[in-house]
């Protein structure tokens, strides 16, 4: 009888409550974020250690900016994972396009499950399946380069890109595109002045996400990297396998930065577009 | 009329030349996508097939013989001096480690996920994306960076060990590290987004006029769960459960550094195969073992969902 006045005292909040729900999200929150903070605070210590705190200091990032290994690694990362990023986003725009612009046709979830291929298999028998395949073209070629490993890193970006640029076709409103039709603009037209403006914010979170992607891979790289396209995460892991030391921590979190700042920059276009919408 | 009538048949023409340009943009806008994905993704998969049936070559890669020795050998050990076969456990241990630390893994990350994501779902709309934000960061940084971060708290002179030490509650370092406990600890850091996601998607659509009558038919808060929101959660629930499972399954940075060699899974399994042992067959029949693991799960789900489905109509 109690609880059912109590219900009806405060309903709004009664209702939704659960006990030690809000405990348990707050605790994840903490697991989640207090290694990182463990890091990160780390990185700024003047000793060597990297659990006792002695004093505040740059040293480390100063040390890991002149070390030409982790120069290397940060040019390898980026040039891979920007190359890699244009021609997945390209692709994965054409593939949208066709998946959500067209009307249905046959073998459209066929199309759509080999776009989301790469997130189906484990990332190491991708890996492994690459590494042999590459060893034959090799072979057979005798071509080698970083070009493998970037085409491994585009055709796993490819459904990180493909997935906010098809939300936001699906979001759209097909009546503009269809206004410019009727006011006799070429289809070509109608894609460059209506359709791509339109679809903008979706292709640009598709890029960030490929680009995060490629930047973080580990296990593709480890398997497909040839000797001298060492990526900033094999330098680390690398390093690791060593031992640890501040250093790493310096690189692991200029590294971190990167990677919140894009994410940042894909939820806001996210709640733009929500916002847009309301 | 006539003129009627040519118009009309202009516009079928036109129409059916609409749809033989609408029809070559689609396979010429679809092709490059769905061709790098063949070729890289899936082409290569049925090669893994193949490398398993051979034998290895002598520096890596593979002399092309029939072989089925890389299967035979999951399960024998073959003597070095009279080539008798033996029943060996070394790598069935390492799939049971596997399967059974992605399970500990799944229901942890479950059991914590849920009431997050419920947590998330009940909260008024500026908070809720603010709480979506914090676990969304951590879904796309850098696994290896957080895994290391992880390594750094359970080591010997790690945060956990010298506060313990500290407050007197142990004299000597616990042997955290290097554990099944520090995988499993590791693959719920690491996933656990993966189960908040999914399960707030379906709980965000909750009708809470439902709940409101499982109270006025007196139901108790815990009845309420059970019956209500549980079950009508179950589609995020089974999706977070697979997104989980699949990854932990394949892990392969997490049981490397926080399993320390010792504590092996099928990922490593894979990698030291391809690597130090250089037996690529074997390697590739493990990596298809991975693969129908992972199936296999995926195929329970797509059942779980079938069922559902099911009775949801009747």
């Amino acid at each position: 009888m109690a609880e059912i006045a109590t219900g009806k005292m405060d309903k709004s909040i009664d209702l939704k409550y659960q006990p030690g729900f809000s405990q348990i999200a707050w605790l994840c929150i903490v697991v989640l974020y207090a290694p990182i903070a463990v890091l990160v605070l780390f990185s700024f210590n003047q000793n060597r250690s990297v659990t006792v705190w002695t004093e505040f200091s740059f040293d480390w990032y100063i040390k890991a900016a002149q070390n030409e290994g982790i120069q290397h690694a940060a040019w390898v990362s980026l040039e891979v994972a920007f190359i890699a990023m244009v021609i997945s986003t390209i692709l994965a725009t054409m593939a949208a396009l066709v998946t959500t612009r067209t009307p249905p046709y046959r073998g459209l979830n066929v199309a759509v499950t080999v776009i989301n291929q790469p997130l189906m298999v484990p990332e190491v028998v991708t890996a492994v399946a690459t590494l042999i395949f590459f060893a034959i073209i090799k072979q057979a070629t005798g071509v080698t380069g970083i070009g493998y490993l970037i085409a491994a890193h585009t055709a796993f970006c490819i459904p990180f890109a493909y997935m906010p640029i098809r939300a936001r076709l699906e979001d759209m409103d097909l009546s503009l595109e269809q206004a410019a039709a009727d006011l006799y603009a070429p289809p070509f037209k109608v894609f460059r002045r209506v359709t791509l403006p339109l679809m903008m914010p979706g292709i640009m979170a598709g890029a960030m996400l490929a680009f995060i992607v490629s930047l973080d891979d580990v296990i593709i790289t480890l398997f497909v990297a040839g000797p001298g396209e060492t990526t900033l995460p094999l330098y680390i892991l690398g390093q690791i396998r060593r031992g640890v030391t501040p250093e790493i921590n310096a690189v692991s979190t200029l590294f971190l930065g990167i990677s919140v700042i894009l994410v940042t920059l894909i939820f806001l276009f996210g709640t733009d577009k929500n916002k847009g919408k309301q | 009329m006539a003129e009627a009538t040519t118009t009309s048949s202009q516009l079928s023409s036109a129409v059916i030349a609409e749809e033989k340009r609408l029809r070559s943009t689609r396979y010429g806008l679809l092709a490059p996508g769905i061709l790098t994905i063949f070729i890289i993704g899936i082409m290569p998969l049925s090669i893994v097939l193949v490398y398993s049936f051979l034998k290895p070559g002598d520096f890596g890669g593979v002399t092309w013989e029939l072989s089925f020795k890389a299967y035979v050998q999951l399960l024998f050990e073959e003597d070095i001096f009279d080539e008798t076969l033996s029943f060996t456990t070394d790598y069935l241990e390492i799939f049971w480690r596997s399967v059974g630390l992605g399970l500990a893994t799944t229901i942890a990350c479950l059991l914590v996920g849920f009431p997050t994501a419920y947590f998330i779902a009940t909260q008024p709309p500026a908070r809720r994306n603010a709480w979506l934000f914090l676990i969304t960061i951590p879904f796309w940084t850098n696994l290896l960076i957080r895994t290391y971060a992880m390594l750094l708290i359970l080591r010997d002179q790690g945060m956990i060990n010298l506060s313990l030490i500290k407050i007197g509650a142990i004299d000597r370092a616990l042997p955290l590290l290097y554990t099944d406990f520090a995988v499993s600890l590791g693959l719920v850091y690491a996933y656990l987004p993966f189960m908040v996601l999914p399960i707030f998607a379906s709980l965000e659509k909750l009708d809470f006029r439902l709940v409101e009558a499982g109270y006025d038919l007196y139901a108790t808060r815990f009845k309420v769960l059970k019956r209500i929101i549980i079950p009508l959660a179950k589609p995020g629930i089974a999706a977070g459960c697979i997104l989980v499972l699949i990854p932990s399954l394949g892990a392969y940075i997490t049981p490397a550094l926080l399993g320390g060699g010792k504590k092996l899974m099928i990922g490593n399994l894979i990698e030291l195969q391809f690597g130090q042992a250089r037996n690529w067959p074997f390697g590739s029949a493990i990596a298809l073992v991975l693969m129908v693991l992972v199936m296999l799960s995926l195929l329970i789900y797509l059942r779980s969902g079938a069922r559902k489905g099911a009775s949801a109509h009747g």
